[in-house]
């Protein structure tokens, strides 16, 4: 045990030390989560909206007029059946229709309530959602405005309509991706360079002649890493709650939980990758083209599986991050329990126990 | 006792089968100093790192203290030390973090012994806090010799300790190896360095895998066959290129800023040679009568 500790001790200096690796280490999830956060939502600026109007009336005039004025719309008219307006959408230049039914004004003066039917392209989920806020908020502003001056107030009421996506799936999918994906890539990686470093260096030979037991090597070097993405996993969860406004709607105890089986999971795969190769640029390529791209490719988190062809859908069956992906969306933003997720939770036990054992298989005790 | 032996061990590699180890046997008694001697590619890691039980060798069979290299991996891996030909401790750990980490994986302390590597560690100690990547090679080698030695090894494996390590370093090296001798520990230690075998007991020499003369390295010289001379002229190049036309010559060579030369007849004639030099246009010859080396031994067993 003292032994285990010391070679514990031992690769915290590597780590703490090498200034390049703790960059990897901690710069890359608070760099990931911020520029996913920010720099990478498409802000909605000219987007270029239909307004079919059917009413043409004093009110739609106004309305119409107000929305052009932001700077975010930019508007074309045009007075399209209900098959033309979808197929105007599938031309993919019009970020949404905003529909006034043939009556606006009269409604609204009579009635005291009008309706407003705003159609979005929600195949780009963020867009969808930020155009239907912008939109609904400039309508809102209309009514108040006009409201100011009477007893009965008029009403509004858009009627959204989000098309192809409706459930927005994948909406606030970031921080889970970016979990997933960072966690796979330290893990994954830096533990497949730090026992491949000790065979580059010649100290693995060392380590053979010694009566430290060599599976030891491989438990000793993971233990660093899951204590350090473990917390990575901290940070993250820290940035999207504080940063990004997006809370845990489950148990954080549960999300830990997961959390670690993954990371457990992509520790032995980097052991496994680093039994298998002979030098830090093999294991980190390796590391890299297996790993990261497939995480990225196949875990849901940018492009939908559903969407894919069948024979993709069957590999990313194989990438442990889609599983880690969805535990993470239903702990993080479904608020679901163990009880939802304990299938996804044993095929992530029953990857990690099947690495294990290849690992250890095909863990050579001499050199060559 | 025999602390090691080795019988007839044959290694090859990759799939072409190329020969590392060719039908190597020796023996090393238990506290000896004893030296494999040979170039660059003889073979000497590979009989090492058989020994070490890091390779398993394709033929034969050898052991350390007892236990055999394949079956009692485990109980040789416990006892003995061993220093690979390359630097190969922790470049990113200082000096005494890297000799405790290994005292510790022996199960060991530095305290317990301490004494075994006071000698050496006393002289690196005044840098213990500087990192093993930032040593010169000198206290490199120093540094690995503690761990080495750390648990105290009935068996100490030194894969050329001293290559690229300057002279006034390699000189106190081996007084180190002496030293550690008389505390009973066997040493074997290899080194392409030709002059450093007449520092241990016993030593063989190698070439392309093969053992070609395992002796004492006094014996070794003794065995040389042929009166050996040492000729110096204005003009190197030239003499051995004349020497090389001599009648008479056996062998020459180059050696450091003489050139080293034997006859086909015991008794030859020098005058014959000097005229023959002076003919030559060479002027200034010095010859004299000298005692064979080990690297002139091992030039004769080439031959």
């Amino acid at each position: 045990m003292k032994q285990f500790i010391a070679f514990v001790r031992k690769e915290f200096y590597h780590v703490l030390r090498d200034r390049r690796t703790l960059l990897i280490l901690f710069g890359m999830p608070i760099v990931q989560i911020l520029l996913f956060g920010f720099a990478l939502t498409n802000e909605v600026k000219d987007s270029k909206i239909l307004v079919v109007d059917y009413a043409k009336d004093h009110a739609s005039g106004q309305l119409i007029a107000k929305i052009g004025a932001s700077r975010y719309f930019k508007i074309q008219k045009a007075s399209l059946t209900r098959q033309e307006i979808l197929s105007t959408f599938q031309q993919g230049e019009i970020k949404a229709v905003v529909v006034f039914p043939g009556n606006f004004n009269e409604n609204l003066l009579h009635a005291n309530k009008a309706q407003i039917q705003v159609i979005t392209d929600a195949t780009d989920i963020n867009t969808a959602n930020m155009v239907t806020n912008y939109l609904s908020s400039i309508i809102l502003d209309y009514q108040n405005q006009m409201n100011e001056n009477l007893a009965i107030p008029y009403q509004i009421i858009p009627e959204t309509r989000m098309l192809y996506n409706p459930q927005l799936k994948g909406a606030h999918g970031f921080v889970p991706g970016v979990m997933a994906l960072v966690l796979m890539l330290v893990s994954v990686m830096m533990t497949a360079i730090s026992i491949v470093r000790e065979k580059e260096m010649g100290t693995m030979e060392i380590l053979l002649v010694s009566p430290f037991k060599p599976v030891l090597v491989i438990f000793a070097k993971a233990i660093p890493y899951l204590i350090l993405s473990l917390i990575n996993v901290v940070a993250i969860l820290l940035l999207s709650v504080f940063v990004l406004d997006l809370p845990v709607k489950g148990s954080v105890l549960l999300l830990f939980a997961e959390s670690t089986l993954f990371i457990i999971t992509c520790l032995t795969l980097g052991i496994f990758i680093s039994i298998k190769t002979d030098s830090q640029q093999v294991a980190m390529l390796i590391s890299l083209m297996g790993m990261l791209l497939p995480t990225m490719m196949f875990s849901g988190f940018l492009f939908p599986i559903e969407n894919m062809p069948v024979p993709l859908q069957v590999i990313s069956n194989l990438i442990p991050s889609k599983w880690f992906y969805i535990i993470v969306k239903s702990i993080m933003i479904k608020g679901l329990g163990i009880a939802a997720l304990w299938k996804e939770t044993l095929i992530l036990l029953g990857m990690t126990a099947f690495l294990l054992v290849i690992s250890l298989k095909s863990f050579k005790i001499r050199l060559q | 006792m025999e602390a090691v032996s080795v019988k007839s061990i044959t290694k090859t590699y990759g799939k072409e089968k190329t020969l590392a180890v060719d039908n190597v046997s020796f023996s090393v008694e238990k506290g000896e100093l004893f030296g494999l001697i040979g170039p660059d590619g003889a073979g000497k890691t590979s009989i090492f790192r058989i020994l070490t039980t890091l390779l398993l060798a394709d033929q034969g069979s050898s052991s350390v203290d007892g236990f055999d290299v394949v079956k009692d991996f485990k109980e040789i891996r416990n006892t003995v030390g061993y220093m690979p030909g390359r630097f190969s401790l922790y470049q990113d750990l200082t000096i005494e973090e890297n000799l405790h980490f290994f005292a510790t994986i022996f199960g060991t302390t530095i305290e317990a012994n301490y004494h075994l590597i006071e000698d050496i560690y006393v002289q690196i100690e005044p840098f213990k806090k500087r990192r093993a990547g930032k040593l010169s090679g000198g206290m490199k080698q120093k540094l690995a010799l503690c761990c080495a030695l750390i648990h105290k090894p009935t068996t100490l494996f030194l894969d050329e300790p001293t290559t690229g390590v300057d002279p006034v370093s390699r000189k106190e090296f081996w007084e180190m190896l002496r030293r550690l001798k008389e505390q009973n520990i066997t040493i074997i230690v290899s080194t392409p360095y030709m002059d450093e075998a007449s520092k241990c007991d016993r030593i063989a020499l190698i070439q392309n895998g093969k053992i070609l003369s395992i002796d004492t390295p006094e014996n070794i010289i003794h065995a040389y066959p042929d009166q050996l001379y040492a000729i110096k002229a204005n003009e190197m190049y030239l003499l051995l290129k004349s020497l090389e036309c001599y009648p008479d010559r056996l062998n020459s060579y180059a050696f450091g800023e003489y050139a080293h030369l034997t006859f086909k007849d015991y008794g030859a004639d020098l005058t014959k040679l000097k005229g023959y030099l002076r003919e030559k246009g060479l002027s200034g010859v010095e010859l004299n009568a000298i005692e064979a080396t080990i690297e002139d031994s091992f030039i004769k067993l080439l031959n």
